[in-house]
C-alpha cells in the first residue's frame, strides 16, 4: 500500500478532526492532498506527535484527535503508548504509517524491518485496539472501525518505503502553528 | 517523609490560582505531596509520564487549545527533555511553565544527583530560559503567576526551581 492512498481515503473525514502529523513524507503528503487549518504538520520533535495528541485530546474531549505517526517517529518515543494507554482517550485514533525505515534521511532500515511489531506494543501497552493492515481496502475498514467504536485505536498501515519527490510545503511553521491554534479556539 | 507537605500545598495552590488544568509530572521524592495533591484533585488532569519529553508535547497539546498546563520534574527529567524543548516548544513558540526540584546542590547528599545539580543552572542559562528560585513561602504564588504570564506572553518555557530549603523539611 502506498502512504498517499491510504491518506486519501481517510482525507474527506478528517474535515473537522484535530489532525496531528511526523514530519516528513506524511506532513508533505497530506499536505499535497489539501492544506486546512485543522492540520499540525510537526516538523521535528520527533516521536511527540502522539503526546501532542494527548494533550489535544485531554484539552478537547469533545473532538476527535487523529495522530499520523510513523515507525521512525514512534520508536523514538515507545513510553508513549503506555502513557496513552494508560488515559486511554476515547477521543483519538493512532495512526501509524509503517514504512519500516527512515526514509527522509537515506531510508535506513528501522527495527519493525526486523522483528518489532507496533501494533502487538500497543496492545501489551494497554491500547484498547490496535490492528496492522497491508492494504487500502483494509485500511478502510479499520479506518471505520475505529471512528465508530470511540475508544482509544492504534492501526498500523504497513506501507511502501516510498515518499513524494518534494518536501516542501508553502507553509511557514508559524503560520500553522498559530493558524492552528485560532481553529481550534473558533 | 521530610519532605514539606505544607510548602507543597502552598505550591500546588499556586498552580491551581495561576489557571493550571493539567499536570504532567514524574514522581522525585521532593515532588510526592504535589503529585499526590494533583492526583486526589477533581479539577485537575494528572498525566503520569514515562519519560519527561513526553510533557512537553501534551503541554504543547494544551497550549494549542487553550487549556494551561504545568510540568512537574526533576532537574534530571529537565535534561532529558533539552531536545523537545528545543525543537518543539522553542521551534513553536510554545509556553511551558516548568517546576523542577533542584536536587544536586547545595545540602545534596546523593552523589548521583550532584553532577546534575551542578548544570542545571548553566543549561538553563544556555537555553535562555528565564528562571526563578522558590524559596520563600511568601514569595511563591506571586513566583508561579508570574512565570505562567512571562510564559505566555513570551511563548517560551519559563522554569522555577523548587528549592531544598522550601522542599525540604530538615
Amino acid at each position: 500500500m502506498q502512504r498517499i492512498d491510504a491518506l486519501r481515503a481517510v482525507y474527506p473525514d478528517i474535515e473537522n478532526d484535530i489532525v496531528v502529523t511526523i514530519m516528513g513524507a506524511v506532513a508533505a503528503e497530506l499536505y499535497s492532498l489539501g492544506h486546512r487549518q485543522n492540520f499540525f504538520y510537526l516538523q521535528h520533535a520527533m516521536g511527540l506527535a502522539s503526546s501532542m495528541g494527548l494533550g489535544l485530546a485531554l484539552s478537547k474531549p469533545n473532538r476527535r484527535v487523529i495522530v499520523l505517526d510513523g515507525d521512525g517517529s514512534l520508536l523514538m518515543n515507545l513510553g508513549t503508548l503506555s502513557t496513552l494507554a494508560w488515559y486511554a482517550p476515547k477521543n483519538l485514533i493512532h495512526v501509524v504509517f509503517d514504512n519500516q525505515s527512515l526514509l527522509s534521511v537515506g531510508g535506513f532500515p528501522t527495527a519493525t524491518s526486523a522483528r518489532s511489531d507496533l501494533a502487538g506494543i500497543a496492545q501489551k501497552s494497554g491500547y484498547p485496539e490496535a490492528t496492522t493492515v497491508r492494504s487500502v481496502e483494509d485500511f478502510t475498514t479499520a479506518w471505520r472501525a475505529a471512528r465508530e467504536r470511540l475508544e482509544l485505536s492504534m492501526i498500523v498501515a504497513k506501507v511502501k518505503a516510498a515518499g513524494p519527490k518534494s518536501f516542501l510545503m508553502d507553509l511557514p511553521l508559524l503560520e500553522n502553528r498559530f493558524q492552528f491554534q485560532r481553529w481550534l479556539k473558533e | 517523609m521530610p519532605v514539606s507537605v505544607e510548602n507543597s500545598k502552598i505550591v500546588y495552590n499556586g498552580l491551581k490560582r495561576s489557571g493550571v488544568k493539567i499536570v504532567s509530572a514524574l514522581p522525585e521524592t521532593w515532588l510526592v505531596h504535589l503529585i499526590n495533591l494533583a492526583a486526589a484533585d477533581p479539577d485537575m488532569t494528572l498525566v503520569r509520564l514515562t519519560r519527561e519529553e513526553e510533557a512537553i508535547g501534551i503541554s504543547a497539546g494544551a497550549h494549542l487549545a487553550g487549556v494551561r498546563s504545568a510540568l512537574l520534574m526533576q532537574n534530571h527529567g529537565f535534561l532529558a527533555a533539552i531536545n523537545p524543548i528545543v525543537s518543539l516548544a522553542f521551534l513553536y513558540k510554545i509556553p511551558l511553565l516548568m517546576l523542577i526540584s533542584y536536587r544536586g546542590h547545595m545540602g545534596e547528599r546523593d552523589p548521583w544527583q550532584t553532577p546534575g545539580g551542578r548544570l542545571t543552572e548553566p543549561v538553563l542559562k544556555a537555553l535562555d530560559i528565564p528562571y526563578d528560585h522558590l524559596t520563600n513561602t511568601a514569595d511563591v504564588e506571586r513566583q508561579i503567576s508570574e512565570a505562567q504570564t512571562l510564559a505566555e506572553s513570551s511563548l517560551t518555557p519559563v522554569a522555577l526551581l523548587l528549592s531544598r530549603q522550601l522542599m525540604w523539611e530538615p
